[in-house]
């Protein structure tokens, strides 16, 4: 903030305030004349037959009036309000924050850290871990994957054995740390709607659904030319690049003739953010473990 | 000497067409916007009644649409009918601006039905209580300049020396809303229906909360304190109790209301000054807000007798106690620390509704049922227990309202932060959610009170009007002292 802006923050703040308390100090007492009774003294203005009496402010409602302002006062001092000066405590929202922050890290990153040393294997067997993981699953993951963990369209299921990334626990511990951008480019600009046809019969074939046998056949060159590279030959998808397996009934859009020419069409783009940041290795570790376990009974 | 003999005698004769349209009216648009009010309460009970007629009738749309018919049909045209009646009464002039006063209502009825088709149809310019788009903007200034013609040449050709506490009151309005209006609405056209705002980022978020918290300060505290300063000596026929609180409470309220908007904007990225500012100003004007309860329910001292008859009245000085009450909870909601559970809560909407409907509403209630008869030539209301049952429905209304969402705020702000011992969140959203439900249906049933007041109130009006002529009301008896 530079100091002309500074000052024009100041000097308003403080005029207003100091006129404010001019205005309440101006009109603080009414001089009682002797000859009338003050309870029943007007200004002798009448408006509409309305008349105003000449009682002074009530005091309890004056010193209301002071102790907020010198409340405000102190704050301003205290506090960073009066432009470009910091306050004499420091305080400021990003560092309340950070102090927020650390000192939730010290309180809950042992509660974490106890289990650092222990193996996914191990932890799926550990209570606690498991109900602590449903917990951060509950508050981060739960929102896209489901509360069930059961996937939502875009988002897949994690309780199957079907795996965009592969479902090891060093596999979905990267998944979590990294977070994965999945990407499917359209297909439309670059094939037209006719070849789409053709592969989306071949991809309906391969995954046991009705087509037509012809066209499907024209879409078998097709796939093996455009579609082979990441979603494996046999169309068994491909884990390095998040390739999906098109063989089986599991479809993260939709397996229908019109949701699979929509994807050739369109492509499809997919993020699952990174968590290394936001929860780190300690609480990843037990969210690991718990994601694990989903897809084991 | 009667104050109306008074005007007898300078043979002034006072505009009350515009008046008795606008009167009208404020009963007209108040049953549309809290109808609405009560669907939107209703469709987040039972959520399938978003569907009545799709995409028209989604919550998102209708929700701008409630905001602005209570605030700115409801209200406005309050505001426009009271400020019209008592300027002309307490400067003992005729309403100035000839062509411009029918102007001023048409034109607001023009804006109120653009906003009525244009809001559930979806144009929006996005920004909270100022969603209409760039035409109607321009209409709005239009009337609005016409309006502060209107208003402030009738004060400059006042018959009285002094200018009226109540016309401080209703010229800062409109002063102020002129402002606030024309700078928020600052945006870009880029089609009949389409504008974007001329600011982004954080300072785009601080001049439309300089602007919304400013609608709460100039239109819906000003101007209703301009209502209260001629409608509450003049119903219990008391003189107002302090001249120099009126003085300080004013200068201090129009002062330090224009500051404290970036509260709405706490743990914001606004900086850190730009928040301790306003959280600085919202506490200090606790007592600017507060004197005009005390100098409108200390005016009542020696004439409590009269709550008992008179439900008028108790309109008034019941509409000052929610003001108090509200006015004491958006200090406290405006520390950082209060505001970090209530934020995002519905204690925050009931917050604005202790102020909506039990002073803005209640006030401007008060206010017609004062004003009816006189602008018809009646005695009284058609029905004075009509106006006691709508009384009633309105309070227990009211606090059937604000209770619910106490509870459901505190509900979900101490749910949601909650945490386990590991550090996970104790509570999905869903189930804070989920936890509202009772107090959803609660809430649903206060608005359904208050509904059904007004339409008591539109039928008695409709009665009072058709009545057939009588005595000429003895409008202003002895008031003077």
């Amino acid at each position: 903030m530079s100091i002309f802006w500074s000052l024009w923050i100041i000097v308003l703040t403080l005029t207003c305030l100091a006129l404010v308390f001019w205005v309440l100090m101006a009109n603080r007492k009414v001089a009682v004349r002797d000859d009338e009774d003050p309870e029943n003294r007007t200004t002798g203005h009448v408006y509409d037959g309305i008349e105003e009496y000449d009682n002074p402010l009530p005091r309890w409602w004056f010193n209301l009036f002071l102790i907020t302002m010198v409340f405000g006062l102190i704050y301003l001092v205290l506090f960073p309000g009066l432009g470009a000066w910091k306050g004499v405590l420091g305080w400021t929202s990003v560092g309340k924050l950070e102090r927020d922050q650390e000192r939730a890290l010290e309180s809950y990153e042992q509660s974490y850290g106890v289990f650092s040393s222990m193996s996914v294997e191990e932890l799926i067997d550990n209570p606690k871990a498991m109900k602590m993981g449903a917990r951060l699953f509950a508050n981060n993951c739960s929102v896209c994957h489901g509360a069930d963990a059961g996937g939502n369209y875009g988002f897949p299921d994690l309780t199957d054995n079907d795996w965009l990334y592969g479902g090891t626990p060093e596999k979905i511990r990267e998944t979590l740390l990294h977070g994965r951008a999945g990407n499917m480019p359209p297909w439309g600009p670059v094939l037209g709607e006719k070849k789409i046809s053709l592969i989306t019969d071949y991809v309906l074939q391969l995954s046991g659904q009705e087509h037509d046998a012809d066209a499907a056949a024209e879409g078998a060159s097709l796939f093996a030319q455009n579609c082979a590279t990441c979603h494996g030959a046999d169309g068994k998808g491909m884990q390095t690049v998040g390739a999906p397996n098109l063989t089986d009934d599991i479809w993260l859009y939709e397996g229908s003739r019109e949701g699979i020419m929509q994807s050739l069409r369109n492509g499809r783009a997919n993020e699952m953010p990174a968590q290394k940041d936001l929860l780190r290795e300690d609480k990843i570790h037990v969210l690991t473990a718990y994601v694990y376990s989903l897809s084991q009974e | 000497m009667t104050s109306q003999a008074a005007t007898a005698s300078t043979e002034v004769k006072y505009n009350y067409d515009v008046v008795r349209q606008f009167t009208v009216m404020t009963v007209v648009w108040g049953i549309v916007g809290m109808g609405i009010g009560v669907l939107l309460a209703a469709q987040l009970y039972w959520p399938a009644l978003n569907d009545l007629v799709q995409p028209y009738t989604h919550f998102g749309r209708l929700r701008p649409l409630h905001t602005n018919a209570v605030i700115f049909a409801f209200g406005g045209c309050a505001l426009f009918a009271t400020s019209y009646y008592v300027v002309q009464r307490t400067c003992q002039a005729k309403l100035f601006g000839g062509p411009l006063v029918a102007f001023t209502f048409w034109g607001w009825q023009a804006v109120i039905v653009a906003a009525a088709i244009t809001l559930p149809m979806g144009y929006t310019s996005a920004k909270e209580y100022a969603e209409l788009e760039w035409p109607i903007d321009i209409l709005i200034t239009l009337v609005w300049v016409s309006y502060a013609i209107c208003f402030f040449g009738t004060i400059v050709k006042r018959k009285t020396s002094h200018i009226y506490v109540a016309n401080w009151f209703f010229g800062a309005f409109i002063v102020t809303v002129a402002l606030l209006h024309i700078v928020n609405s600052m945006a870009v056209p880029v089609h009949m229906f389409k504008s974007y705002s001329m600011y982004s980022g954080a300072m785009d978020a601080m001049v439309q909360w300089w602007y919304g918290h400013n609608a709460v300060g100039f239109f819906l505290t000003a101007g209703f304190l301009g209502i209260m300063y001629y409608f509450v000596p003049k119903q219990a026929e008391r003189p107002v109790y302090s001249y120099q609180l009126s003085i300080v409470h004013f200068w201090a309220l129009i002062s330090i209301y224009v500051w404290a908007g970036s509260h709405h904007l706490h743990y914001s990225a606004l900086p850190d000054w730009a928040q301790s500012v306003g959280m600085v100003m919202s506490l200090i004007l606790l007592a600017p807000s507060w004197g005009g309860m005390i100098n409108g329910v200390l005016t009542l001292s020696g004439a409590w007798h009269k709550l008992r008859t008179d439900p008028t009245l108790r309109f008034l000085v019941v509409s000052l106690s929610f003001y108090g009450m509200s006015t004491f909870e958006g200090p406290m909601m405006s520390i950082k620390t209060v505001n970090a559970l209530s934020h995002n809560t519905d204690w925050t909407i009931g917050h604005v509704h202790s102020g909506a409907l039990g002073w803005v509403a209640m006030i401007s209630i008060g206010a017609c049922y004062h004003l009816i008869p006189q602008l018809y030539n009646r005695k009284e209301m058609w029905s004075v227990p009509l106006v006691n049952a709508h009384f009633w429905l309105a309070t227990v209304g009211t606090v059937l309202y604000i209770a619910s969402m106490w509870v459901n705020g505190l509900l979900q702000g101490l749910m949601w932060r909650a945490f386990n011992q590991d550090g996970s969140l104790t509570y999905s959203f869903v189930e804070a959610l989920d936890a509202s439900y009772p107090g959803y249906f609660v809430r649903f049933l206060g608005g359904a009170f208050f509904l059904t007041g007004m339409l008591l109130m539109a039928y008695n009006l409709y009665r009072t009007i058709e009545q057939e002529d009588e005595e000429p009301a003895q409008a202003n008896q002895a008031v003077t002292a």
